[in-house]
């Protein structure tokens, strides 16, 4: 099951994207998830296709050529090999605020949930968790902290900014 | 100094309920330690070799005597009644209880402290200049940028788990007491072509197992771009920084894998990157202006630069006179001094304080520097803003309380980790080895003879004594089971950084303190024309040491 932000609310669904392992056939119908050097490799073909592709991105995998087909793609996913490698919060970033981004975005890997906001800040907006996270955990992870101090690109104005607005601290998610 | 307003507050107020529930649920077993490992890191607290230590941040070394009572206070009701200033300007606590945490950071957080990303692979304290304000050679006060920094780098979500550690360090001054260049980012402030005041940034700066000296990637950086800045370098050390080797992990690394030329290129691409996608990382000018009036010189009195009472009482004391020359530092403004409190007794533990020594700090500030003081990175304490006619009166207040030594930058001021006695990285004891080369050179005069002199000591290769910029820096090694102490010459931190050269083997515990004696003998037979330690050093290089040292302790 996979936690998706849909209209600014978490819920759980299905995933409907297979995964194809690089050495498998790509099935002609059917949403499928891909590795990002296989979409690459393979790109004539796979955009031609009428059904969704997404792709996945190992933990030590980079952006290199992918960050400007994006638009291509409904689904990507980041993967968290350990909690304490933190690349894809910067991959994520990259995604949503330099190639504009606008699909699934999805964390994936060894996740706690301490973590969760962080990764909700850079612009994921799907989540592969395991058991011990429930939605309500979730949603109380998120709101733990709910003033910040640096812009990112979910739109939540930093506390300067406020300040200069003269809002209050409990406008800074509503802001977003 | 900054105080919180409510955004701030809201801030760590939540955070430390965020760390209440953490614990919470380690307690409950819910969390196993392994899991908890990374929150209570991000918290500042270590699982020491007898227990829990808590480092609390003193955001560039700042703190009002309210926070210094506060910080006593919490020694005194969850610790042993002490507590340890760090080279980082931090403070730590060697023995809470884990259940006891969450009321410490409660405590912190009601004057307005924290102990946020002291530890951790995530951007630590920012430190700088602890005369940063009123030293006659400074170029504009750091410390507004130091707490833009502060607040940027406050749980960013995008790095908060670097591949290593990250300290930032930024000088005002033309003098560096910051360190800058052994930073993983230093920044200089300087003035740009058009005379313009920006800053110089130094990125690849540190010490630990492969000591290294920052390079310049930017000469002039317009204040506006600082955080579009340093965004670009955490970017692009986040992404391609290597993890595979905890050892080979830090910015240095990567900088020198890829040269400093590489470095600015892939730092400038991005920011222009980033530049290019908008603003919203320019700090507005009104909250740079909001800043920077927390720092506004204090209402200082008209006074004339000499006070008769002081000197009457320099002239009449001996003690008075050495701790004023050797203790105090000039003041931009006519009528002022600095004046340091040395953390360092003969025979004491470096950067240690009693909770009521603490507290009569904090009285003292009250009454003689506008309730403030500074943490130094060499673990002393500063009070930026004395009235010189207060000195003597300032004096005798500390010397009744044991805190007037007078060795600031003397070879009694030694940086020492805490070593065998409490870390669990450590290889050998740092604390001993200080407390008896303090007693070698107890005689004030003597040291005052000696001259401005470093000794720094690390209980293991990690550094955390910064052993190689001390001009003597001792390393503690393990050779089967035993401590020998390895000794490089020629270290510093400051303008001219360079790294300590080792002099040969290492000395045994029961060699090592002689040695030093046999360095500075050596030293001070060889100098000429009054050169401190680190000139002679720098003229006749280590072969005169070698000799003298070899000879007499028959290696």
């Amino acid at each position: 099951m996979i936690l998706r932000n849909i209209n600014n609310r978490f819920e759980f669904g299905e995933d409907a994207f297979e995964r194809i392992e690089d050495d498998a056939p790509v099935p002609a119908t059917g949403a499928v998830l891909v590795s990002a050097a296989r979409w690459l490799g393979e790109h004539d073909i796979l955009a031609k296709r009428k059904e969704p592709v997404g792709v996945w991105i190992e933990g030590d995998g980079d952006l290199e050529g992918l960050g400007e087909k994006c638009a291509q793609l409904e689904l990507i996913v980041l993967r968290f090999p350990v909690f304490k490698d933190g690349r894809a919060y910067s991959q994520a970033r990259l995604l949503r605020e330099r190639y504009g981004f606008k699909g699934e975005l999805r964390a994936t890997g060894n996740i706690l949930r301490d973590q969760l906001a962080f990764m909700e800040r850079c612009g994921f907006n799907a989540f592969e968790l395991d058991e011990r996270i429930g939605l309500s955990q979730f949603n109380e992870a998120l709101a733990e902290i709910s003033v910040y101090y640096q812009p990112t690109g979910d739109g939540r104005m930093p506390v300067y900014q406020l300040r200069t607005t003269q809002a209050s601290p409990g406008q800074a998610r509503a802001a977003a | 100094m900054y105080r919180y307003d409510e955004f701030d507050h809201k801030i760590v107020t939540e955070r430390v309920e965020q760390f209440r529930g953490q614990v919470a649920r380690r307690l409950s077993g819910e969390l196993s330690e392994d899991e908890f490992k990374p929150l209570r890191l991000m918290n500042g607290l270590y699982l020491q070799l007898h227990a829990y230590m808590l480092r609390v941040a003193v955001p560039y070394g700042t703190l009002s005597s309210r926070q210094l009572r506060q910080l006593a206070h919490i020694a005194r009701e969850y610790d042993k009644g002490y507590a340890h200033f760090t080279t980082r300007q931090n403070v730590q606590y060697n023995w809470p209880r884990l259940a006891d945490v969450p009321d410490i950071l409660k405590d912190l957080a009601d004057v307005e402290m924290h102990a946020l990303q002291t530890s951790g692979n995530c951007i630590r304290n920012i430190t700088t200049d602890p005369y940063a304000g009123v030293s006659a050679d400074e170029l504009e006060d750091p410390r507004p940028w130091a707490e833009i920094l502060r607040q940027w780098s406050s749980l960013h979500p995008e790095f908060s788990f670097l591949p290593r550690k990250f300290k930032i360090a930024i000088n005002g001054a033309k003098e560096d007491r910051a360190a800058i260049l052994f930073h993983d980012i230093g920044i200089g402030m300087a003035r740009g072509g058009n005379g313009e005041i920006g800053f110089r940034v130094y990125v690849g700066g540190g010490q630990g197992r492969t000591p290294m000296v920052a390079e310049c990637i930017r000469e002039f950086l317009p204040k506006t771009d600082l955080l579009a800045y340093m965004e670009a370098i955490l970017r692009v050390y986040n992404r391609f920084g290597r993890r595979d080797n905890l050892y080979k992990s830090r910015i240095k690394i990567l900088v020198h894998q890829i040269g400093a030329e590489a470095m600015a290129k892939q730092v400038e691409d991005e920011f222009a990157a980033i530049q290019k996608q908008g603003d919203t990382l320019n700090v507005p000018p009104s909250e740079v202006d909001r800043i920077l009036a927390y720092f506004a010189p204090k209402n200082y009195e008209s006074l004339g630069d000499f006070a008769p009472e002081t000197e009457e009482a320099r002239l009449a004391d001996e003690n008075f006179a050495r701790w004023l020359d050797v203790n105090t530092a000039a003041h931009k403004i006519p009528g002022y001094r600095i004046a340091n409190i040395s953390t360092k007794p003969v025979g004491g533990i470096p950067g240690d304080m009693s909770a009521d020594d603490m507290d009569a700090v904090a009285d003292l500030a009250d009454k003689f520097s506008f309730s403030e003081l500074r943490v130094t990175h060499k673990q002393n304490l500063t009070f930026a803003d004395v009235r010189g006619k207060d000195l003597h009166a300032l004096w005798k207040a500390l010397d009744e309380r044991g805190l007037a030594s007078a060795n600031i930058s003397l070879i009694t001021d030694q940086i020492a980790c805490p070593g065998l006695d409490y870390c669990n990285l450590a290889n050998t004891r740092s604390i001993p080895i200080a407390q008896e080369i303090s007693k070698r050179f107890e005689d004030a005069e003597l040291q005052r003879r000696i001259g401005r002199l470093h000794i720094n000591i690390s209980g293991c290769i990690n550094a955390c004594g910064h052993h190689h910029v001390g001009h003597i820096g001792i390393l503690g090694v393990d050779k089967k089971g035993v401590e020998y102490y390895q000794v490089g010459l020629g270290g510093s931190s400051d303008n001219n950084g360079s790294i300590g050269k080792i002099v040969g083997p290492a000395f045994a515990r029961d060699e090592i303190v002689d040695a030093i004696g046999t360095i500075v003998d050596t030293y001070l037979k060889q100098r000429v024309n009054g050169e401190e330690f680190l000139d002679t050093y720098r003229r006749i290089g280590l072969q005169p040491f070698k000799e003298t040292l070899y000879d007499t302790t028959q290696h």
